[in-house]
């Protein structure tokens, strides 16, 4: 029923388009000129698209964190400069657009990044054109790449603390688990993970329900009766969610449809935070957990102060703040101490300075940047709260080094992370060889 | 004058209170359990819960009830506790008396699920004599919960005095609940609780039946294995109704996203790229009504959906006619550039909600009468999704009988099926294709007033719906209203029969490779149109 005989392509169109495309150059060029004396530093993060709805709050804080460094006299000297681009939540393009920013831009750093799979798209672009990425948000581990600093957590300072607190008197003395979570390289990663923990902490296989959903899943009514059914067999049940994204908001409305009650089948979220609350009733939702680096309710001067700048910075004093904006704002503070210490913004000094330095976090500790490019954090455990913030009921004594590789996965737990000494990403410290990849 | 002194007295009483507190430790154990409440940590307040509802003290419930609702605050500098009313004036703990003026570091006392679980159980146990049936049913189900042995003899008491049927029944399953797991209870009170248990019903009951200890007498044990499987029969055909109840559902979502697409697409022919965005501003407008109606009349709030139906449908129809007007018409016959034009469209529809909006999710709120549940049996039924599948049936309808009955549905009848003749007659074709395409889009409106029900409020919501949409009115057959209809409820239950073995994501990649098979044996889909409608 298609017909094609109108496809022929018209001169018109396409001429419009070089004069346009030829155009945006020499206004690039001309930005780019007057711009000579200053430090660029580059923002990927998805202005489009489904990512949107997270990274571009991502971009508003680095805009902001790149304001304040500037009201501060900038560094080394010279001012900073934001370079936004918009990888449109579309990965191929993450890796043109970070190409882009470090070759054409010749930015210092970059910050960017939400998906994983978006991170694995841009890292071989830092690798052969040795730039760095700092990256926000908690994910899977198994990785560490001597460009890249992971600022947000890896499995062991947010999933594994989330499950002992569940295991333990406080949390419930929870003994059936349902692990569910989006279809993609993050949950199954860090459901493979738990359910090692899980098994080594002798829960036994009957009593661990796996499911996995695809992104934007909306449909949410035979998975939380499944839900309901597995937490009725007379033990207490906790749902350990890995939910990305735009699938959160039907099933927790799923959840308080059904009167999923927190004290019955309480719910563990892992990408759930206050901006993705921000648009649920959460008045049902109440006593339903979260597990993160950082909550907007914690209380102690740095954050207050943060959270006032910040509005004032967005000018909407509603604006809320959540964990991987904290990761970008601890991240921002080691880079510029990173170069204050070379005195240089070339990527292999500044590779070379980061491990060790020391930047105050927003919950009142100092987080340390690690030989394995990972950082130390605390870890809090949130309730959520009828106002949409959270209750922190829950944290780690001190804070938590973040490992790369975790030690519950058979392929990973021999792998050492070490750009200082060893200056390998994956050492096997059985073979003593770099590049023990055994995933 | 007589108010202000009973203030003054109300002060008075509540100095003394407070310099008893802090002075001396007191001799009453209600007062002295309250002060477990002042040291903000979990395990002191699980403590202060139980020593309150021990104590006995006639205001023991409504300090718990206070703490279990988040009005029970507590000030460290005054060292006291308040229980806050509705209008958010503090009351002492002890005597009820106002406090005047109020400490000014009040805080309050925190809660985490655990005690939550304990406040329900000791609450429960507190409130079964309630004089508030829905309350003392409540109290019920939370001991039948808890499973709480020292809530027995209350239990019996209540049930001997206990009037109303349904709460009775509750009683009884939560003291069967009680004996069945007591080895103090002799083996014939055990097997008439697994009776009692039995006829409840449900998953709790397959729970409760399956812990019963295995140093129970032989009979108990052979009475729960056989009632465990009775309960298992039954919850198996529940299950299927379940399936086909959710199947039904996620239809009637399918079709309502679906119907206007099958006027765009299947009646005019038009590839629809930017089908999902018309729902998308649907409910924007759903959005914008809420706001508004929060900022100025929040009495209406339940009625925010019915007047946001029309707006939407207005607008999003509107949106639908100029886009008719300023880009399909040109392209009508082309569907390469058609399909490429209204998606570039959705995009730009999607970019300027993101910028007039933010990309973060809006809240849309569910009014009184389409949130919680209510349970048929053993299967829960939701109230949202529930007048979902109501609204559905009623807009099919509605656009069968327009456009059988109308003139306007006849007149597009007539520029669908042969454009030439129908102009020829007197039918100006141009405004007919506009308003068709004005229906469709705005069906699409009203579609996301109901979506914004269930789903995120954000930029995307349309693309979530466009392929499945597509689907649909391509099985049903393009050019069908009855084979969308068919299409979406058969997509709907089967997907919801095929989740439970296969998994959510199987399960879609099943209907997937059923559907192109399908297509291949029956290109036109489940219900092709026949006769001598122009191909374009």
């Amino acid at each position: 029923m298609f017909s094609y005989r109108t496809a022929a392509s018209r001169p018109t169109t396409s001429r419009w388009l070089a004069a346009a495309a030829g155009l945006a150059m020499t206004f690039a060029a001309t930005v780019a000129a007057k711009a000579e004396d200053t430090i660029k530093v580059g923002i990927l993060h998805s202005l489009s698209g489904t990512m949107a709805i997270s990274e571009t709050t991502l971009k508003d804080t680095m805009l902001f964190l790149i304001d304040e460094q500037n009201k501060k006299g900038g560094l080394l000297g010279k001012k900073l400069e934001a370079v936004v681009v918009d990888p449109a939540s579309n990965w191929p393009l993450f890796a043109e657009k970070a190409r882009e920013l470090i070759s054409k831009d010749k930015v210092a750093v970059v910050f960017g990044c939400w998906t994983s799979v978006s991170r694995k798209s841009v890292l071989p672009v830092f690798k052969e054109l040795n730039s760095i990425l700092f990256y926000p948000v908690q994910y899977e581990g198994e990785e560490s790449e001597r460009n890249v600093f992971y600022t947000g957590a890896a499995p062991n300072q947010q999933a594994i603390p989330a499950v002992d607190y569940l295991m333990s008197k406080d949390g419930g003395s929870v003994k059936r688990w349902v692990l569910a979570g989006t279809d993609y390289v993050y949950p199954r990663t860090t459901n493979k993970i738990l359910e090692a923990y899980l098994k080594a902490k002798g829960v036994k296989s009957e009593d661990i329900m796996i499911n996995y959903t695809p992104f934007g899943h909306s449909d949410w009514q035979t998975i939380v009766s499944d839900i309901k059914k597995f937490g009725s067999a007379g033990k207490k049940t906790a749902v350990v969610s890995t939910i990305n994204g735009d699938a959160n908001v039907p099933f927790y409305k799923e959840l308080g449809n059904q009167g999923v009650k927190a004290t019955d089948i309480p719910v563990v979220a892992f990408s759930v935070g206050e901006e993705e609350l921000a648009g649920l009733d959460t008045k049902p939702l109440v006593g339903h957990l979260a597990a993160w680096n950082y909550f907007e309710s914690i209380k102690n001067p740095a954050n207050a102060e943060f959270i006032k700048k910040w509005q004032a910075f967005t000018k909407n004093s509603k604006r809320v703040t959540n964990d991987p904006m904290e990761a970008h704002v601890i991240g921002f503070q080691m880079w510029v101490k990173a170069v204050e210490k070379a005195k240089s913004t070339d990527p292999d000094k500044v590779i070379d300075a980061l491990p060790g330095i020391e930047a105050a976090n927003l919950t009142g500790g100092t987080s340390k940047m690690l030989p394995n490019h990972h950082i130390t954090k605390p870890v809090f455990i949130g309730e959520v709260r009828a106002d949409g913030q959270f209750d922190v009921v829950w944290k780690t004594k001190g804070l938590v080094p973040g490992d790369a590789w975790s030690d519950f996965l058979p392929g990973s737990k021999d792998l050492e992370a070490d750009w200082v000494t060893l200056k390998c990403g994956n050492y096997n410290k059985v073979t003593k060889k770099c590049g023990g990849q055994a995933s | 004058m007589r108010f202000l002194l009973g203030r003054l007295i109300a002060v008075l009483i509540v100095a003394v209170a407070l310099c008893g507190a802090s002075g001396r430790a007191s001799a009453d154990p209600f007062q002295d359990s309250l002060q477990g409440f002042l040291a903000d940590s979990f395990s002191d307040t699980a403590d202060a819960i139980e020593a309150v509802a021990a104590s006995g003290h006639p205001r023991a419930a409504v300090v718990l009830e206070a703490l279990q609702d988040g009005r029970l605050v507590y000030s460290a500098e005054a060292k006291g506790v308040f229980v806050k009313d509705a209008a958010g004036a503090l009351h002492d703990a002890v005597s009820g008396a106002t406090v005047e003026p109020a400490p000014a570091d009040t805080d309050n006392v925190r809660l985490n699920n655990r005690l939550r679980g304990l406040l329900g159980g000791v609450l429960g146990g507190l409130t079964l004599m309630s004089a508030d049936p829905a309350q003392r049913l409540e109290a019920a189900q939370s001991v039948f919960k808890s499973r709480d042995a020292g809530a027995l003899p209350m239990l019996d008491k209540a049930l001997a005095a206990e009037k109303d049927g349904g709460v009775k029944r509750a009683l009884a399953a939560a003291r069967a609940a009680i004996l069945v797991g007591s080895a103090d209870a002799t083996a014939g009170d055990r097997i008439a609780a697994i009776d009692v248990i039995r006829q409840r019903g449900g998953q709790d009951a397959l729970g409760i039946l399956g812990s019963v200890p295995a140093d129970a007498p032989e009979a108990v044990r052979k009475a729960a294995a056989s009632a465990i499987n009775a309960v298992q029969q039954e919850l198996a055909i529940w299950s299927a109704v379940q399936n086909a109840w959710y199947g039904l559902s996620l239809g009637s979502v399918l079709l309502l996203a679906a119907i206007g697409l099958a006027i765009t697409f299947g009646v005019m022919g038009v590839i629809n790229m930017a089908h999902g965005e018309m729902v998308m501003l649907g409910a924007y407008v759903t959005f914008v009504v809420q706001q508004l109606i929060r900022a100025y009349n929040p009495g209406l709030f339940d009625y925010s959906l019915l007047i946001a139906l029309p707006l939407a449908f207005l607008f999003a129809g509107a949106v639908g006619v100029l886009i008719e007007r300023c880009i399909i018409r040109f392209l009508y016959g082309r569907p390469l550039e058609t399909l490429l034009a209204t998606w570039g469209l959705s995009l730009i529809l999607q970019q300027a909600v993101r910028t007039a909006f933010g990309p973060t999710n809006k809240d849309v709120g569910n009014p009184s009468w389409m949130s919680g549940a209510f349970e048929i049996g053993q299967m829960t039924v939701t109230y949202n999704r529930l007048w979902i599948i109501v609204f559905t049936a009623m807009v099919f309808v509605a656009l069968l009988a327009m456009l059988r009955f109308t003139r306007l549905g006849l007149e597009m009848r007539a520029v669908t099926q042969n454009r030439g003749m129908a102009a020829a007659m007197g039918i100006r074709t141009a405004r007919i294709d506009a308003l068709t395409f004005g229906l469709g889009s705005g069906i699409a409106g009203i579609a996301g007033v109901a979506l914004s029900q269930i789903d995120n409020v954000s930029p995307n919501l349309g693309q979530g719906y466009i392929i499945d949409s597509f689907l649909v009115v391509v099985f049903g057959g393009v050019g069908n209203l009855w084979g969308t209809l068919v299409g979406a409820l058969t997509l709907g239950i089967a997907n919801k029969f095929l989740e439970p073995f296969a998994g959510a994501v199987l399960g879609k990649i099943a209907i997937l490779v059923l559907i192109i098979l399908f297509i291949q044996k029956r290109p036109r889909g489940m219900f092709a149109l026949k006769g001598r409608a122009i191909e374009a």
